[in-house]
């Protein structure tokens, strides 16, 4: 029964998934299962397009809980990615509490005494009122969990790595005139990564390594399916065969998961019942994003037509 | 099983995955969450935790699929001699009965391995193979010389030298067990010595490879085999992401002097906009400018070959590189390097002006007249020759000029220095308008010299 259990599980991480639209592999379903039972980040690398920042999207939707995103980018810092003081605020309530002052300190006979009585009301200007929470803090601050997602973390700079770990690892954050602060629900942290730079080992140590590539001819028709519903199956079968054909080629940019997509949604809009030269030639700049993938492609259209059609008679 | 994952784990550290120990946790935590039924999570699970690269991915899945496999290849083993057995038995069933009556009564005769080998009890071999590798601490095999000692010391666990004592004293009282008895313990060796390669596959891997490597970091480029040119350019490679990792970090770097207003507004809100705390602007380093001139007759080819392969592959730290072959004269061969890969470009290059007898004057010439421009005052130039120049106008004034025009100009040389300047080399000539001069013959003195360079611009 307890051996069962696990892979029960992961089919509904699967299922729970593929409720929101997005159709994960059996190793992204670990991943998230996983993730969730031993309470670590996902480091989620692979190249643009194939549903890495939907998958933290997908995640928080099943889950039903708020996802706070965090868009990294060169020299992003502390002051915005973690916490800042409300600085205008400090000053507005230091004019307007100047009067008071009088007041407080009206008994005091000396300095010293002043100073003691003062002390009393101990440091209001750094406290919880006067801190303005950034993405990292108020996923913290989550009363029922959230899911955090960093996206393109190598993007940033290398010291803002190291800002990471300690919220990674312990889900805790340090600010010097307050203290730690802990997460209320430990969040599901997701980071991903278009390995545009090979990220730091303490980081990768404390994540689940997820690596998404292309999907299988069979995984990416159904993702097809689910996200453009109005498309007639052997259309959809010969336009997935296509691309599979076109990612053999030896491209600048190979046509992922969200161009699959789109690409459907413009052969529904223009009606086409099946693929032919013409409508590939007038369309594959949804598909290839350089004028010399285009060339590249443009020879190979009917000979990757038909071998697509091929498949589709026999599977 | 705890046993069992301790020893996938240093398998993996094998196959030259990098499993810390807290990853190891991490993986225990994990696999005590999927169990060990379904082999397919089990193995995502191992995926998703230790490795952290796509090729520490297909590393550890290769090893994986070889380490959970391990015990089926001896079935299947012991299989075969069964099927070998039987068939042989068809043949001649009348020798076979006899046989098998003549094991029964012998049995109490011989010692417990022979036993568990005329009883051909599979799964009882696997377990004691696997017992008497434990007890010979196989995990701890590193090289394939290793490998006679492993296995000598398993078969000696399993108490084989009962087991020729048996046979000794049946081959008299009984040969036709005696012989079965051979041929049982040649199955065994066999298998043993199948468990034993697996094992150096499994846990030997890394150690073999860095030995390796390392011989081959030492042998001079020039003079290497047919055969390792592409172990060389393997490790070629990786000194380039080596130095790749080490080099390509964020290239900023304070510029004290010029204030940038807007960030000292900000860092200062808190003092009412009186500036505390200064902050600077900040400037972006050099990459780095390389000009390559490389000398590609004769013995210098080879060492040519490598040293333009390292620097095509620093695209991340070095975006800037031009690279000039020649002997007798001189080509830009930057576009053949980038477009093709390394055999064929360096095949063409070899055709267009390989070859040849170096002519160093002239194919400075060449370069002065045509490229003389691409020298900018942040250049490297680095020049990869033996300076060997056939008794020719060495033209050390254009020399001159190339290093007063560029950053550094760097000067390796192949041949050691204890014969520069002897016969026709004018190294010592050049040698006085070179920033340095260096030594450049094996692999390791490559990424020390390249690693020098790509450091000035740090």
């Amino acid at each position: 029964m307890a051996d069962t259990r696990p892979t029960a599980s992961i089919e509904a991480v699967e299922s729970g998934l593929a409720a929101q639209g997005y159709i994960a592999s059996r190793q992204i379903a670990t991943a998230v299962y996983l993730s969730q039972q031993i309470e670590k980040p996902i480091l989620v690398e692979g190249p643009a397009g194939v549903g890495k920042t939907e998958l933290a999207k997908a995640i928080a939707a099943w889950r039903g809980m708020k996802m706070i995103r965090l868009q990294c980018y060169e020299g992003l810092d502390e002051a915005k990615a973690l916490y800042e003081w409300k600085y205008a605020k400090q000053l507005l309530y230091t004019q307007i509490l100047k009067d008071k002052l009088g007041e407080v300190l009206g008994g005091a006979q000396s300095l010293a005494a002043a100073l003691d009585q003062l002390h009393t009301f101990g440091d209001v200007f750094f406290s919880k009122e006067f801190v303005e929470p950034r993405p990292l803090l108020q996923a913290l601050e989550q009363p029922a969990g959230c899911v955090l997602l960093i996206d393109e973390i190598d993007k940033s700079d290398a010291e803002f790595e190291s800002l990471l770990l300690e919220i990674l690892s312990d889900f805790q954050v340090t600010i010097p005139e307050l203290g730690t602060v802990s997460a209320v629900a430990p969040p599901t942290v997701i980071l991903t990564s278009n390995s545009e730079r090979d990220l730091g080992d303490a980081l990768k140590r404390r994540c689940l390594h997820l690596h998404i590539g292309f999907p299988e001819q069979k995984l990416e028709e159904r993702i097809v399916e689910s996200r453009v519903p109005g498309i007639s199956q052997t259309l959809r079968k010969q336009m997935v065969g296509f691309i599979h054909e076109i990612r053999s080629l030896d491209l600048k940019k190979l046509p992922s998961v969200s161009e699959a997509i789109d690409w459907a949604r413009v052969l529904v809009l223009l009606q086409a019942s099946e693929l032919d030269h013409e409508i590939v030639k007038d369309t594959l700049n949804v598909l290839l994003k350089y004028e010399a993938d285009i060339e590249a492609a443009t020879p190979q259209i009917s000979s990757f037509i038909a071998k697509a059609s091929r498949q589709g008679v026999f599977s | 099983m705890r046993e069992n994952l301790h020893r996938f784990f240093r398998a993996a550290r094998g196959a030259g995955v990098r499993v810390s120990p807290a990853e190891s946790i991490d993986a225990m935590r994990a696999v005590a969450q999927v169990g060990f039924n379904d082999r397919d999570i089990l193995r995502d699970t191992f995926l998703l935790t230790l490795a952290k690269t796509q090729d520490e991915k297909r590393a550890l899945g290769e090893c994986f699929d070889l380490f959970f496999s391990q015990p089926e290849p001896q079935q299947e083993n012991a299989e075969q001699n069964k099927t070998d057995d039987n068939s042989e038995s068809g043949a001649n069933p009348s020798a076979d009965e006899h046989g098998d009556n003549a094991g029964g009564a012998a049995n109490e005769n011989v010692g417990p391995l022979a036993q568990m080998l005329l009883s051909q009890d599979r799964s009882a071999i696997s377990t004691a193979i696997a017992n008497a590798s434990g007890a010979a601490s196989l995990p701890d095999i590193r090289y394939f010389t290793q490998r006679g000692i492993f296995q000598t010391r398993i078969l000696d666990a399993m108490g084989i030298q009962r087991l020729r004592d048996d046979i000794d004293e049946q081959t008299t009282r009984n040969p036709a067990l005696a012989e079965r008895l051979q041929e049982a313990l040649n199955g065994l060796r066999g298998t043993v010595r199948d468990a034993v390669s697996q094992a150096l596959l499994l846990y030997g891997r890394e150690e073999a490879e860095n030995l390796r490597n390392e011989i081959l970091r030492n042998a001079p480029l020039a003079r290497i085999e047919p055969r390792q040119v592409e172990q060389m350019r393997a490790l070629i490679r990786q000194i380039a992401r080596r130095l790749r990792e080490r080099y390509s970090k964020p290239r900023k770097r304070q510029r004290r002097g010029h204030l940038d207003v807007r960030r000292t507004l900000r860092r200062n809100a808190a003092w009412g906009g009186v500036p505390f705390l200064t902050a600077w602007k900040r400037k972006h380093r050099d990459r780095p400018k390389i000009v390559a001139l490389c000398d590609v007759s004769g013995s210098v080819a080879r060492v040519s070959d490598f040293f333009l392969l390292l620097i095509h592959s620093l695209h991340e730290v070095v975006d800037d590189v031009r690279s000039f072959a020649f002997s007798g004269h001189l080509i830009e061969v930057s576009d053949i390097l980038e477009s093709n890969s390394p055999e064929e470009a360096m095949k063409e290059i070899m055709s267009k002006v390989g070859f040849g007898s170096s002519d160093y004057g002239n194919s400075f010439a060449d370069f002065e007249d045509n490229w003389m421009s691409a020298i900018t005052p942040q250049t490297t130039v680095i020049v990869l020759g033996d300076a060997r120049s056939n008794n020719l106008d060495p033209r050390a004034d254009i020399l001159r000029r190339i290093g007063e025009r560029s950053k550094r100009l760097v000067w390796l040389n192949p041949e050691g220095r204890m014969v520069w300047g002897f016969g026709d080399s004018e190294m010592p000539r050049y040698a006085t308008f070179c920033t340095v001069v260096r030594q450049c013959a094996t692999a390791q003195q490559l990424e020390r010299a390249v690693s020098d360079i790509v450091a000035t611009y740090q």
